[in-house]
């Protein structure tokens, strides 16, 4: 199953364990994740399921290129990454 | 029952309480994450609106135990496919503005791009206000600071009747409804826009009002502090008239209305609008008694050498008792005054940049 892990920023806001879950694309594997943790939807996407904009998701170290529907493929050994760019003081 | 203040910052809401006549900070919640606004109803509960960044717009409520909780933030419908040329996003970025609804429960949330949201369990659950958000007329207004999304500064309730709706717009003027928000008008009329096309100054929709403030004893009564300047309503916001007399400057973000006294209001004003800056590095507060015939500039207390701090829209509070006011800066300046402004002390704190100030009801 695809792994899918978060950045330690949002830990501070809500507990987002890495996880195992199943799901053939970006879309599929989130909604794994949300299914246990509902808050945290509003966290990573915007109002009408995008990612928000200063949110990036990778596939094993590469940026998804759907971030409006989240429509990429996502494989069995897969690793994804949830993260922000920290910027700001 | 104890005066509370709290105070949302760039990084953390803060609480003051008042103990031997002494304002100190007795609660510190959500250290290093910017709050958007904050709004303190009877028996202790607090909701703060939270703006995360990355991570988006959140809000919390304590409840009358004292208990923090997150609870789910409004959010806009499914973009249908025929508003694709909409320019305005439809999720929201910020929660601007948190009244009480005049009824127990509901609370309205004015925001950022542009919605108006209703709740009727206090907070619980949100709804949008639909006759506002598909308006054709809302994709004329113009977002904040040049950017792509309008806010909803101001929500007016009349506290006789709950039903009456008053919502400052920026930058889109002021839109009202007489029955709980079914249908809407923009009635602002004696605004102008100084920085619009010739033609298009007078025009109410693309007025610039950066804060509303009611006279809760007399509901008709309204001030203004616009881009352009400050006004004054006597028929709740249809008809303006500009109060030339504001010293020493008319541009501001705040105002606040007397709770009681129709003819006394405060306002921070400051350089406009390019600087952005207290005149003459000179920290002073402006305050009418006479409907904004003539002004005093209030700075005891204030600082009046090198000061460079200025006052956004929701940082100027006024208690129920027009007595207690206090504002806080893009410094970190909070300064606190009990007798309607004519001194000020500052509490020992030298605090994150200052979003909204918020004084808790007391029952007397």
């Amino acid at each position: 199953m695809p792994t899918v892990l978060f950045t330690s920023a949002l830990q501070r806001f809500l507990p987002v364990p890495s996880a195992q879950v199943t799901g053939a694309t970006i879309a599929e594997v989130l909604a794994a994740v949300f299914a246990s943790e509902p808050r945290l939807r509003g966290y990573v996407l915007d109002d009408q399921g995008g990612l928000r904009r200063h949110v990036a998701v990778y596939v094993n170290g590469r940026p998804i290129s759907d971030r409006a529907r989240l429509t990429d493929a996502v494989a069995q050994d897969d690793e994804i990454y949830v993260f922000q760019a920290l910027s700001g003081g | 029952m104890t005066e509370r203040l709290y105070i949302g910052t760039h990084k953390g809401l803060f609480e003051l309480a008042r103990h031997n006549g002494v304002w100190d900070i007795v609660d510190l919640q959500f250290l290093g994450d910017p709050v958007s606004a904050v709004l303190a109803v009877t028996d202790g509960i607090v909701y703060a609106a939270l703006d995360l960044g990355h991570f988006g717009a959140k809000l919390w409520r304590r409840n009358r135990a004292g208990n923090w909780r997150e609870l789910p933030v409004p959010t806009f419908p499914a973009k249908p496919e025929d508003a694709g040329d909409d320019p305005h996003p439809w999720s929201l970025g910020k929660i601007w503005a948190l009244e009480p609804g005049g009824v127990p429960g509901r609370v309205w949330a004015g925001t950022m791009p542009g919605g108006l949201f209703r709740s009727a369990d206090g907070g619980e659950s949100w709804s949008l206000n639909e006759a506002l958000w598909h308006m054709p007329e809302r994709r004329q207004w113009l977002g904040v600071a040049g950017g792509e999304q309008p806010g909803i500064n101001s929500v007016l309730i009349d506290p006789c009747n709950p039903s009456d709706i008053r919502i400052g717009v920026s930058c889109a003027g002021l839109w009202a409804s007489t029955d709980t928000g079914a249908t809407w008008q923009i009635i602002n009329h004696g605004m102008y826009n100084e920085y619009m096309p010739p033609e298009r100054r007078e025009d109410p929709i693309v007025q610039d009002i950066h804060l509303l403030s009611r006279c809760a004893a007399r509901p008709e009564i309204v001030w203004c502090q616009h881009h352009n300047g400050v006004f004054r309503s006597e028929n709740a916001g249809a008809n303006w008239h500009e109060l030339t007399a504001i010293r020493p400057s008319k541009f501001g973000f705040a105002v606040a209305a007397h709770p009681r006294d129709p003819d006394t209001a405060w306002f921070v004003p400051a350089i406009k609008d390019e600087r952005r800056v207290p005149v003459d590095g000179k920290v002073v507060v402006a305050r009418t008694r006479d409907g904004g015939r003539s002004f005093e500039v209030l700075k005891n207390g204030l600082p009046q050498r090198h000061a460079y701090d200025l006052v956004w829209r929701h940082a100027l509070a006024v208690d129920e008792t027009g007595e207690l006011l206090a504002f806080g800066s893009t410094s970190g300046g909070l300064w606190i005054s009990e007798n309607g402004g004519d001194s000020w002390t500052m509490p020992e704190a030298r605090l994150p940049p200052i979003a909204a100030v918020r004084f808790a009801p007391v029952l007397h």
